[in-house]
């Protein structure tokens, strides 16, 4: 990682040209750029999250550090590029007035007619969509689930000033659970009467798998606390007996469905990387999970 | 699937799940069921494309004890399998192994068998759903099925599927394929059948679809106006190591070209298919393998050699004939090649050539796409003289990527032009995680998915064109010898000469 004291964009561009020169071709193979809005405490464990993922989908990584925005502006940076990964890195920190303007910073660091997604590993702007970030990106991606302040309203703020673009990390965790729901009933096709999830108090994941529910089975799904960790049991009531999925531990889960043994299945909460990967995958939008956010908005109204 | 309100067409992160089922094993101790075959389970397990419930039943003639079959496949797993070992996967997994003793010819064994499949069903609602993995030789094949048939383990009940896969090779000519394929037909219709050639399930073989039909750059060259010739190669860099007895008179056109090439050459040649389903594609992939000629005179277009000993790699390698097992005076080819002609609108007049080898220089499996040179060169012949013709590279093993050899000026005050390459490489580290040939194909097997699969009639049209070969080869002796670690017999050069041009050095 090369250091630059009192940068600017071009500067920084021109070092990551000449680290893939050192490195021995300039030639990119990469896909998209992932802007990592985050504060120095999280910001080691976010880029490193970031490169893993990077290994699937190889990108240029912008993290971008907002310091105090008194003051002269100062923008400093380290730059380089991934060891045995095609990708780049940039850590900027910025301070002072550019604070405010750190959309200037990043637009003239954006590969060249390619997807940019921007990340907010922990506290996010309230409404995404505007933020001067945010507005660059096609793809925003939340996390609820890992917000530092105002914990409980977090997924409904985020829900409230949904827009077209963009994600949160609890959606992403509760995937496998949403595929092992829908293989259950693919194996019986049961009429479901009601649902019931159960998860810690504060749980985003639990809520959304819960609008999730309602939305595609069109009955009431009642939600529980228990004490975790994350969510512990779903179950689907039908005529026939329960469809039911329970897990205690965080990693494996018991299946038991009418009529047929319980079986364990591997259920692990899965880490960083890997939901970043997911959420990389696809950059259009998420229709699913466009409508559970309504659903959570309506059933917020009522309440 | 569609009357499940939890699935939506739109719903894109929803992998899909084989519904419940279990999978016979037969051949648990060889290599391909322990290198391949079960680290794939384990990764699929892994990924939560497995559902719950599933069960691994191994079948093969060992003392074992279920602990003894599961210890065997925790060693594979831990040795091969592509993602990381976690703990509750495997417990998910285990749960399911069962393991049978016996011989292919014991009724007493398929007797167990057939119990543990029943067993399965209450404790683990399999369903009655199973494939049947044949990982064994073809010679017990007749065994087994019909062992199969016998003890009514081959007849699926109301509601279920039974299903079997076979691996490579599927007979040794076209008699001999039919011969297998109607036996295989009596007791399991076609669309229970599997055949498995990995290199379908590989992302980059794939990507020849999606590079070819979903971008326009491609297809308006992708024809005898501007393709001068196309050649596809499978090189590997080792002998044959332990195979000798499954290499011996097989040889390297029965072992690749007959499938893996000829499936290779199918993928590049063939009109767009109306949609993606299997039907579609296996439709246009039989259309080629039909329209393939051989030329005429099998002695100037085709060429084969035998490795001697000699220096490869760096080390010193001994030759086939001298390899443990090999007959002395044994006339098997270990490199064999081929010109092949498509007679069709789109390719008529533009050489396809295939070539297979074992000890050539790397190990490498690519197919080059050789444009015809430009109509007209407006600079002075001094300029252009290192500018050879455009190319367009697949490599589908390693370093999976597209490469584009096309001319550019060399820096300086005069005009000279050579070739440069322009590479895409398929991710860097991003094939470790994308998911094994084999992992893709056992659960396509599962979900009865079946584009990925050669049809009974693919292989029996990949025998036609490659019988007459095969005879004429057959009366002429012994192959010519070729030194190990260099790119193959002279005739084979001699071969490409004779129609003005060269082989790549892949």
């Amino acid at each position: 990682m090369i250091e630059l004291i009192d940068t600017n964009s071009s500067q920084i561009a021109t070092e990551l040209v000449r680290a893939r020169v050192r490195a021995g071709s300039p030639a990119m193979g990469m896909v998209m750029t992932l802007v990592i809005v985050v504060d120095e405490e999280s910001a080691a464990g976010a880029m490193e999250a970031a490169k893993i993922a990077a290994h699937e989908h190889p990108a240029r990584l912008l993290g971008v550090i907002l310091g105090d925005a008194r003051g002269a502006p100062q923008i400093n940076a380290q730059v380089g590029i991934g060891e045995a990964w095609t990708g780049e890195i940039a850590l900027i920190r910025l301070r002072g007035e550019v604070v405010r303007h750190c959309e200037s910073v990043v637009l003239p660091l954006l590969l060249p007619d390619s997807p940019v997604v921007v990340w907010w590993p922990t506290d996010a702007p309230a409404v995404p969509a505007d933020d001067p970030l945010g507005r660059l990106a096609q793809r925003r991606i939340t996390d609820a689930a890992a917000a530092t302040k105002g914990k409980t309203r977090a997924l409904a703020t985020q829900c409230s000033s949904y827009a077209r673009g963009n994600t949160d990390l609890a959606w992403t965790r509760i995937t496998p659970w949403r595929a092992l729901l829908a293989a259950a009933l693919d194996q019986q096709p049961l009429k479901v009467r009601r649902a019931v999830v159960a998860a810690e108090r504060i749980s985003p994941s639990a809520d959304l798998l819960a609008a999730w529910l309602w939305n595609r089975l069109r009955v009431p799904v009642e939600r529980q606390s228990s004490s975790g960790p994350g969510i512990t049991e779903v179950c689907l009531d039908t005529r026939n007996g329960p469809i039911r999925i329970h897990r205690e531990d965080g990693k494996l889960a018991t299946f038991s469905s009418p009529g047929r043994p319980d079986r364990p299945v591997a259920l692990k909460r899965r880490e960083l990387p890997e939901l970043l990967a997911e959420e990389l995958r696809r950059l259009d939008e998420d229709n699913i999970y466009a409508a559970a956010v309504r659903r959570l908005v309506t059933l917020g109204e009522r309440s | 699937m569609s009357d499940n309100p939890l699935r939506d067409p739109q719903d894109r992160r929803l992998p899909r799940i084989a519904g419940p089922c279990g999978l016979v094993l037969f051949g648990v101790t060889g290599d391909l069921s322990r290198r391949k075959v079960m680290p794939a389970i384990y990764d699929l397990a892994n990924r939560g494309l497995l559902p719950p419930g599933f069960s691994l039943v191994g079948f093969a003639r060992r003392d074992w004890a279920e602990q003894d079959f599961e210890q065997i496949v925790h060693d594979s797993v831990k040795e091969h399998a592509r993602t990381e070992f976690r703990e509750e996967v495997w417990r998910q997994l285990a749960a399911g192994f069962r393991f049978v003793p016996g011989d292919f010819d014991d009724d007493d064994a398929f007797d167990a068998l057939r119990r543990t499949v029943q067993e399965l069903d209450d404790v683990r609602g399999t369903g009655g759903n199973y494939a049947f993995y044949l990982a064994i030789p073809p010679g017990f094949f007749a065994n087994v099925i019909n062992q199969l048939k016998q003890h009514g383990l081959a007849d699926a009940g109301p509601g279920s599927w039974r299903r079997v896969v076979v691996e490579k090779p599927f007979g040794h000519d076209l008699t001999s394929a039919r011969e297998l394929n109607q036996m295989i037909d009596e007791v399991f219709p076609s669309g229970t059948v599997f055949r498995i050639d990995h290199y379908l399930g590989k992302e980059t073989v794939q990507n020849i679809l999606a590079m070819r039909f979903a971008n326009n750059l491609f297809e308006p060259v992708w024809n005898s106006h501007y393709v001068d010739h196309v050649q596809i190669t499978m090189a590997e860099d080792i002998g044959i190591g332990g195979r000798a007895g499954y290499y011996d008179g097989i040889g390297a056109a029965r072992d690749v070209i007959q499938n893996h090439l000829l499936q290779l050459l199918a993928l590049v040649a063939m009109e767009d298919p109306v949609s993606f389903d299997a039907d579609s594609l296996r439709l246009e992939k039989q259309k080629v393998l039909e329209s393939v000629v051989l030329p005429r005179s099998l002695d100037r277009a085709t060429a084969r050699g035998q490795y001697v000993a000699g220096w490869a790699g760096g080390e010193k390698v001994i030759g086939y004939l001298d390899e443990d097992g090999i007959d002395p005076a044994s006339t098997t080819e270990t490199y064999a090649a081929v010109r092949l002609g498509v007679e069709t609108r789109r390719w008529a007049g533009v050489p396809f050539y295939l070539r297979a080898g074992k000890r050539l220089g790397r190990r490498v499996t690519e197919v080059a796409v050789v444009f015809k040179r430009a109509p007209h060169l407006p600079f002075s012949a001094t300029a252009t003289e290192e500018l050879t013709q455009n190319a367009l590279v697949i490599r589908v093993q390693p370093d999976e990527g597209m490469t584009i050899r096309f001319g550019a000026k060399v820096p300086g005050t005069t005009m000279e032009i050579r070739d440069v390459n322009m590479d895409f490489v398929y991710g860097g580290s991003f094939t470790e995680s994308s998911p094994e040939a084999y992992e893709r194909l056992i659960l396509d097997v599962l979900l009865g998915d079946p584009p990925l699969f050669p049809r009974h009639e693919e292989v029996e049209l990949s025998w036609r064109i490659l019988d007459p070969v095969l005879d004429h080869w057959a009366r002429k002796g012994t192959p010519e010898p070729y030194e190990s670690g260099t790119w193959g017999p002279a005739s084979a050069d001699a071969m490409l000469a004779r129609d003005g041009r060269v082989w790549r050095r892949p």
